[in-house]
């Protein structure tokens, strides 16, 4: 019983909590620029309105772009219940692996990027154009990163690395902080952040994941809106559950889970704090400067790996 | 039951109703309709025999031999029989039986126009021919039908003999495959010098009698030979001409079926007849994958024809099966059997797996070509609202070859990936590189793979039409739906049944005389569970399947709960104030720029810009642009020209000994037989 209630925070702690981590991102953002900036409760807000507006679909959309918006909100439920969040003794042997994380997220890529080519606009081509360019070339980055967390703790199940990896040798601390820089880069790659996507501008030079859903609104807006939303707090989770598992819950009690919940919600406040400051300390880059970037945060990864075996 | 199904006369019956297709579509070829209606039929027959005798020849454990003597002294028709000829026969017959029915439908395009009699003919001998090579026992037998294989293919290629591009096809896959041939020849009769025995089961036996030094050059030539078929950089280059050059349902047997005999060769010599081989075979067969699976992904996705697209995704994805079949030879040789296993079973059932669906892409694609008249996916656009069922075909075809779960292409792509991690863990320093390699590799290749297909698929059935062709298209007649719907489903019900294929597959690899009886690796429990070196990793198909079906349903509560009486209105995608036109759309050279750009150093791309003016003399009204985007063939330019160019050299020299006179030439023939003579003492 009190592992089913557990397993029912787990699956809806992600999506909940994932449009107040946009917010508090726009929130510090707006600090930094001086502005007094929304509640952070703003996204919820938003969300709530586009659910409840009527939709304009495009008369060259097919289904795919009428489909693309559940299948990408999908992917990230079904992912958000495969990782790691406050507890790791949940073990989830059927679909908490690597690659299945990986793949299903590529579901989402993929019908993101049809959606983006469905409605036949200038826009969404080259946005889908470019999101494949940045996460086809991302996905080395990501999948060796978290590999070199698997060799350390001889497993490639989410759930088993965090429960193993906070009792490490000093000897692999090494390759673990390169394999978080590399995972870092990639994080922000996935999730359309500074340097590589600019997540508030509707600019046609710079934008790629605002490209593809230019045509969406209403409810189907809301459902990508929030996917990509569960998708940053999804990356945010994986390294802080991953690579910063201390406070997680290794065994069931009350206590032992409300600590491990606050650690989470503490953990993933550092991880926002972070990224706002580096949205709002540096310039996006040019998108043929993206692949050096991505292909460092793969190199990172197969140093780190180098390390390990 | 089983034992009756493979009695000898149940396994030539196969043969003969193949052999029945051939004959009568010949016999009909004055009626396209009867010839079309023979071949058809006797090959779906053909094909279902062949499906449960395979499915029989798996479940029994018993080894099957059938001899038929010749009446020349050295060659006899040997069949053998055994858990791995089976696994091929059954993938045979399988895809033959879809692309069959497929092809009812699918020829009627040729009435009138070419002869549908010497196609079913050449159809019907070109299956017979395949499941003659994973069957045959005896070296001069095998390449025999080797050869009918390769020539029946040919006939295939050039069937449309009009188009002169098909013809220069044709004869580059004819000059190729031979070259291949030359190989495997000099291979298998190496192996007949140090044994002494034209039979496979007998070479078998007494394998220990060749030196090391010779079973090396026979790697060498074996690798090269069945390489050339199976289609490797950089002996691939025949591939991406002759498979669009066929008529679709031959190009999905071609790409499907026909490339993976070489493999089914290699695994056979590699594994089956020798039992020792060497670490660096391993190493050799791993960087040729890894160069084959990334250079031909890059390929595919600069491609504008799509089925040279698909044809570039077959390299890749033997370039992936290779690295199976390489982690497996490098496992094998450190004796640790069951990693060997788990390499070969995840190279297995790749094959399989590609089998299934780069068959429904061509078959896809042929369906997409018979209604727009033209390959180039720069003319397509817009198809999904003229053929939805292609179009949802296709998607599903596209996403197994992407491998996103939960389609078959992602289980057997885990099963790799576990296979090359093993390697990086287990192995010494420098083959742990080489791991380490083709793993990123691999994961790039199926990033690389991903854009590949969205560019394939929504190039082709999204947006609006970008051309007359487009515009007109229709949905294709029942057979050919058909065929593709089958394969579709076959796609997730592979996918799904992972875990029991798995242990098919350890059945299977047990047959194979470098394994015998081994602890597996990969183990699945009650609940389909496949974990793999002892809970390293493991998965579930049906879970992974579940989740995805209960997050959709967690969705369209949602949407019911909160947002019920909002409307739906059809509007104009955004057009900036002007009318929109299918040239403001992306184009496919636009989608794929920014990848080949970044991989610039490997496809050498380039620009031509022209421009006509309406006044030569006063330049300043352009008449038309043009610009053309290329991809430089560097095989062409550092491989196949420098080989080209030496040969030449060579002849012009021995044209010098070529006089025209006779009694020179006598000369010559004096020498050669005294030198022979000379030899052979």
């Amino acid at each position: 019983m009190a592992e089913i209630i557990i397993w029912i925070i787990q699956i809806l702690i992600l999506p909940a909590l994932s449009p107040l981590c946009v917010g508090v991102i726009r929130k510090i953002k707006a600090r930094f620029q001086n502005r007094q900036g929304a509640s952070i409760f703003q996204p919820y807000n938003d969300l709530w309105k586009f659910f409840h507006k009527d939709e304009v679909i495009s008369r060259d959309a097919s289904w795919i772009f009428r489909f693309a918006p559940f299948a990408i909100f999908g992917a990230t439920l079904a992912v958000s219940a495969s990782i790691p969040i406050f507890a790791s003794f949940l073990s989830n042997n059927f679909t908490g692996d690597i690659l299945v994380v990986i793949y299903i997220l590529a579901i989402g890529t993929f019908f993101l990027a049809l959606a983006g080519l469905d409605v036949g606009g200038a826009f969404g081509g080259f946005g889908a154009s470019r999101e494949m360019t940045v996460s086809s070339l991302a996905e080395g980055g990501l999948l060796f990163s978290l590999l070199v967390l698997s060799f350390v703790s001889g497993t490639t199940n989410l759930f088993s690395i965090s429960g193993t990896i906070d009792s490490l040798s000093l000897a692999s601390l090494l390759p673990v902080v390169l394999a978080f820089l590399g995972f870092f880069i990639v994080l922000l790659a996935e999730t359309a952040r500074f340097p590589f996507d600019n997540p508030s501008t509707h600019l046609e030079l710079t934008m790629i994941h605002e490209a593809m859903i230019i045509e969406y609104s209403g409810k189907r807006l809301a459902l990508i809106e929030w996917a990509s939303a569960n998708k940053l707090l999804i990356f945010i989770t994986l390294g802080s559950s991953l690579f910063f598992p201390m406070g997680i819950a290794h065994s069931m009690g009350f206590i032992a889970i409300a600590a491990a919940i606050l650690f989470y919600l503490l953990k993933v406040l550092v991880f926002c704090v972070v990224i706002a400051i580096i949205e709002s300390s540096i310039a996006k880059l040019r998108l043929f400067r993206l692949p050096d970037l991505l292909l460092f945060s793969f190199i990172l990864s197969i140093i780190a790996i180098g390390l390990t075996i | 039951m089983f034992e009756a199904m493979l009695s000898q006369s149940t396994f030539f019956a196969i043969m003969v109703l193949f052999g029945l297709g051939a004959i009568t579509a010949l016999f009909f070829r004055k009626d396209d309709k009867l010839a079309n209606l023979a071949s058809s039929f006797f090959a779906i027959l053909g094909s279902l025999l062949g499906i449960a005798y395979s499915i029989a020849a798996i479940n029994s454990d018993a080894a099957i031999f059938y001899e038929i003597k010749s009446s020349f002294p050295l060659l006899s028709f040997n069949f053998n029989i055994d858990h791995l000829s089976a696994f091929f026969i059954f993938i045979i017959s399988l895809i033959s039986l879809f692309c069959s029915i497929y092809g009812i439908g699918y020829i009627k395009h040729y009435y009138g126009k070419y002869n549908l009699g010497t196609l079913g003919f050449f159809y019907n001998f070109f299956i017979l021919g395949m499941l003659c090579v994973v069957t045959a026992s005896n070296i001069l037998f095998f390449l025999m039908v080797w050869e009918i294989m390769s020539l029946a293919s040919y006939f295939l290629v050039i069937y449309e003999r009009n188009n002169q591009d098909n013809i220069k096809a044709g004869l580059l896959y004819f000059i190729m495959t031979h070259i291949g041939t030359a190989f495997i020849i000099l291979a298998l009769l190496l192996m007949h010098k140090f044994t002494g025995s034209f039979d496979f089961f007998t070479i078998k036996e007494s394998v220990g009698s060749i030196p090391p030094l010779v079973k090396d050059i026979i790697f060498i030539l074996a690798f090269i030979g069945f390489g050339t078929k199976a289609g490797i950089i950089p002996m691939h280059i025949w591939l991406p001409a002759a498979h669009p050059a066929a008529p679709s349902h031959v190009s999905a047997l071609m790409s499907g079926v026909m490339i993976k005999t070489g493999i089914y060769m290699m695994i056979r010599i590699f594994f089956d007849i020798f039992t020792d081989a060497p670490l660096w075979w391993g190493a050799v067969v791993l960087i040729v994958g890894s160069a084959s699976a990334l250079l031909g992904v890059l390929y595919a996705m600069a491609e504008n024809d799509l089925k040279k697209l698909l044809a570039y995704s077959s390299i890749e994805n033997i370039g992936i099966i290779l690295l199976g079949l390489g982690s497996a030879l490098s496992f094998a040789a450190l004796e640790m059997k069951s990693f060997a296993a788990l390499a070969l079973i995840a190279s297995l059932f790749h094959i399989l797996n590609h089998s299934v669906f780069k068959s429904l892409l061509f078959l896809g694609a042929g369906s997409v070509i018979s209604k727009t008249h033209t390959r180039n996916i720069e003319e397509y656009g817009g198809l999904i609202k003229h053929m939805p069922q292609t179009a949802l075909f296709f998607l599903a075809g596209s996403m197994a070859i992407s491998a996103l779960p939960p389609f078959n292409g992602f289980f057997s792509e885990w099963m790799t990936f576990q296979a090359l991690f093993e390697g990086m863990k287990s192995m010494d320093s420098a083959y742990q590189w080489i791991f380490v390699f083709s793993a990123g590799s691999l994961v790039l290749t199926s990033g690389l793979a991903l854009a590949t297909f969205v560019k394939a698929f929504g190039i082709t059935f999204l947006a609006r039409p970008r051309s007359e062709g487009a515009l007109h298209a229709k949905e294709s007649s029942l057979s050919l739906r058909l065929g593709m719907a089958a394969l579709a489903a076959l796609c997730l019900l592979f996918g799904l049944s992972s875990g029991f294929l798995s242990g098919i597959f350890n059945n299977i690899v047990r047959g194979i005389k470098s394994f015998g009886d081994y602890d597996p690796a990969l183990v699945v429990s009650q609940n389909h569970l496949i974990s793999v070196n002892g809970g390293f990793s493991s998965i579930s198909a049906p879970a992974v399947f579940a989740v995805l079906i209960l997050a959709g349903i967690a969705i369209f509560a949602i949407i019911r709960f909160v947002s019920k009486e909002q409307k739906v209105k059809i509007g104009a995608t955004w057009d900036c104030g002007t009318n929109l036109e299918p040239r403001m759309e992306i184009t496919s050279t636009g989608f794929s720029r920014t990848l080949i750009m970044i991989f610039k150093g490997i496809l050498k791309p380039s620009k031509q810009a022209g421009i006509e003016y309406r006044d030569a003399n006063m330049r300043y009204f352009p008449k038309s642009r043009t610009m053309v985007f290329e991809i430089s063939d560097v095989y062409k330019k550092y491989f196949y020209k420098p080989i080209h160019n030496f040969v030449l050299k060579i002849s012009e020299r021995v044209k010098k000994i070529q006089s025209g006179n006779v009694n020179a030439y006598v000369l010559y023939i004096f020498m050669a037989l005294i030198l022979l003579l000379f030899f052979a003492v």
